[in-house]
């Protein structure tokens, strides 16, 4: 009996909350007409945006944070103390150029690190469909095989060159390009990862990056130089202990700026010369235009004098970034499913499971990152890029390890490092683990910064591209009846 | 069969899409690869579809060139720490809308009659010039993603 009075309510109230589920389709309001998404919360790298898409990231940003810092730091030590003494005794003109500098490095920073470095959009899914129906078909192979990495060779002013299919963006890379493996894109003329500017450095922004070292080796040099003189002619009248005693920060300053003049330099020394020969980083270490490799071996690229080389790379057209960070998702619009791990998934496609195996290699990074950490030797504080990581390696399936182990930036780095860069002064690369980099702060406040993690309706679905192309093809007789 | 984009809207289904994929052969400046589809044969004139893909071509080889006038932007921009962009367009950008206005004007004369629908390649990253194919609904096709099984198209 009382089994049965508390059974009757039960079903009482499961009958009623059935009802109330069929009764009533507006209780669940996801089905009602969803706000506009910006495709940069949609975007399937690994990047941060803030302000609402305008700024662009790499994920770990601590290091650039120190960055700042140590500029801000270092510049405001050297106007607050340093400047005024100058002035007086010197010339006024001193803090003026200190500050144009300061202005200059600061600018040049921000622009590096906030655009996008030439990142190629992913492949619709019926670009990477029609790939590879091309691909099967010229190997002649059934879908079940697995085939071996995918090339495709070219003839670029006489010498040929390969373009390897990105598995993780399924297309193939322009020549020149690379997958960066922190950020999870493909670069177009990608140079290097750099933590201290936290971005990748790429076609669009390479001559922000290079500007920022050069004008950073100046504002070094300066204020090395000008504390230097400082402490100079302060001593001459109070000695060197009184100095020392009114101007602690003068040798902070003079610390910083000497480990950090070798790097800074060194850098730019090394930037200047991949300029004028038109290279990029990624090609100089693993020597691919190198006339080691052979006696024909020439990089296609140069333009053949060093002036024209550097007017191309620092003055030349400006492309407009690719991806659109600010565009608004056709809710239809066939967008690859954002990665839940940092691995794009196409529905189902084979290649996941390849995918899948691949998590492995990129969580690895890191730990060859910590072991080198450790290394004794030079450590460049405020030196921008003397842990350039240049990653040009991305996860390929397992079936092509001998091609991953040659892509990873990282092991031949450490071999190619001391044979071919003498012209680096002897320094090392410091590398800071992103475990090891401070925690950044809260950003700038301009909207949350949302990641890659919004998964939206990404699966190809006939019917929708059908509707797709009827609105645009709505949207053209729009246009043209204006 | 079609007479214009209105037609097109009211009775066609998508039925393909072919690819234009980019030619390499002159670097890493932008270039389309001229060859024509064979799923393209019966719906356009061979010599309309390559003069459109030339011309395409040359626009972007427009927007990409270094010559006095885009040093002058740079070095002009480099002085102005780049500000200056934020009240002048650059001369690439200048360049991308035109194209557009030139694929949307060739969509209305030419393609759309035929059923045909260019998409800028901006729009796709400027990795392909996609080509959609309608067909009439009334007509067989409305299997999107049926491949064309001849062979290897566009390559």
């Amino acid at each position: 009996m009382l089994q049965l009075g508390v059974a009757e309510p039960m079903r009482e109230c499961e009958y009623s909350q059935i009802s109330t589920r069929s009764s009533t389709p507006m209780e669940t309001p996801y089905k009602k007409r969803t706000p506009k998404k910006r495709k940069w919360q949609a975007f399937p790298g690994r990047n941060k945006f803030y302000c609402n898409g305008r700024i662009m990231m790499a994920r770990q940003t601590g290091v650039f944070y120190l960055t700042l810092v140590l500029i801000l730091i270092t510049s405001g030590l050297f106007f607050t103390f340093d400047c005024p003494f100058l002035s007086v005794q010197l010339t006024p003109a001193i803090p003026v150029i200190g500050g144009v500098l300061f202005v200059f490095v600061l600018g040049t920073l921000f622009r590096t690190s906030f655009s996008d470095p030439g990142v190629l959009p992913r492949a619709t899914p019926d670009e990477a469909a029609d790939l590879e129906r091309q691909i099967d078909v010229a190997n002649g192979s059934s879908s079940g095989y697995r085939p071996p990495p995918r090339t495709k060779e070219v003839v670029i002013n006489g010498q040929t060159v390969k373009l390897k299919y990105c598995f993780t963006c399924k297309i193939f890379r322009p020549p020149r390009a690379s997958h960066c493996s922190l950020c999870d894109n493909c670069v177009e003329r990608f140079d290097h990862h750099c933590p201290w500017v936290g971005n990748c450095v790429g076609k669009r922004n390479y001559r922000f990056f290079y500007m920022f070292i050069l004008s950073l080796s100046f504002l070094t040099i300066f204020i090395f130089a000008f504390v230097i003189t400082h402490v100079i002619l302060r001593s001459h009248r109070q000695g060197f202990l009184n100095t020392l005693k009114d101007t602690p920060a003068s040798v902070l300053e003079v610390v910083v700026c000497f480990f950090s003049v070798w790097s800074i330099v060194g850098l730019s020394g090394f930037h200047t010369y991949l300029i004028s020969s038109n290279q990029t980083t990624n090609e100089d270490i693993k020597g691919s235009w190198s006339s080691k490799r052979g006696k024909d071996n020439y990089n296609p690229y140069s333009h053949g004098n060093i002036f024209t080389n550097c007017c191309a790379a620092l003055c030349g057209p400006l492309p407009p970034s690719l991806i659109d960070r600010r565009g608004f998702v056709q809710s239809d619009t066939p967008q690859p499913t954002p990665p839940t791990n940092g691995i794009t998934m196409y529905g189902s496609t084979q290649s996941q499971s390849h995918m899948a195996a691949a998590t492995p290699l990129m969580q690895s990074e890191p730990v060859i990152l910590t072991d080198e950490a450790s290394l004794p030797g030079r450590t460049s504080l405020g030196g921008p890029c003397s842990g350039a990581l240049p990653l040009g390696g991305q996860p390929t399936p397992p079936t092509s390890t001998p091609n991953l182990s040659c892509d990873n930036g990282m092991l031949p780095t450490r071999n190619d490092h001391s044979e071919a860069h003498h012209h680096m002064d002897g320094v090392h690369h410091h590398f800071l683990t992103p475990e090891e980099a401070p925690s950044p702060p809260g950003m700038l406040p301009c909207g949350s910064p949302l990641g890659h993690s919004h998964t939206i309706q990404g699966f190809y679905n006939p019917a929708s591209q059908d509707s797709l192309h009827e609105d645009s093809v709505r949207g053209l007789v729009k246009l043209s009846s204006v | 069969r079609f007479h214009n984009l209105q037609e097109l809207r009211h009775s066609a289904s998508l039925a393909n899409k072919v690819f234009l994929q980019r030619d390499y052969s002159d670097g890493t400046t932008c270039r389309f690869q001229t060859k024509f589809p064979s799923e393209l044969e019966s719906r356009i004139e061979r010599p309309l579809f390559e003069d459109t893909v030339k011309r395409l071509n040359i626009y972007y080889a427009e927007a990409e060139k270094m010559g006095g006038q885009s040093y002058l932007e740079g070095c002009l921009a480099c002085a102005t720490a780049y500000l200056i962009f934020l009240c002048m367009e650059t001369r690439y950008e200048k360049v991308l809308k035109k194209i557009g206005r030139y694929i949307q004007e060739q969509n209305e004369k030419i393609y759309a009659p035929r059923g045909l629908l260019i998409t800028d390649p901006i729009e796709r990253g400027m990795r392909v010039i996609e080509i959609s194919i309608y067909e009439d609904r009334g007509s067989s096709g409305s299997c999107s993603g049926s491949s064309s099984t001849s062979g290897s198209s566009a390559r």
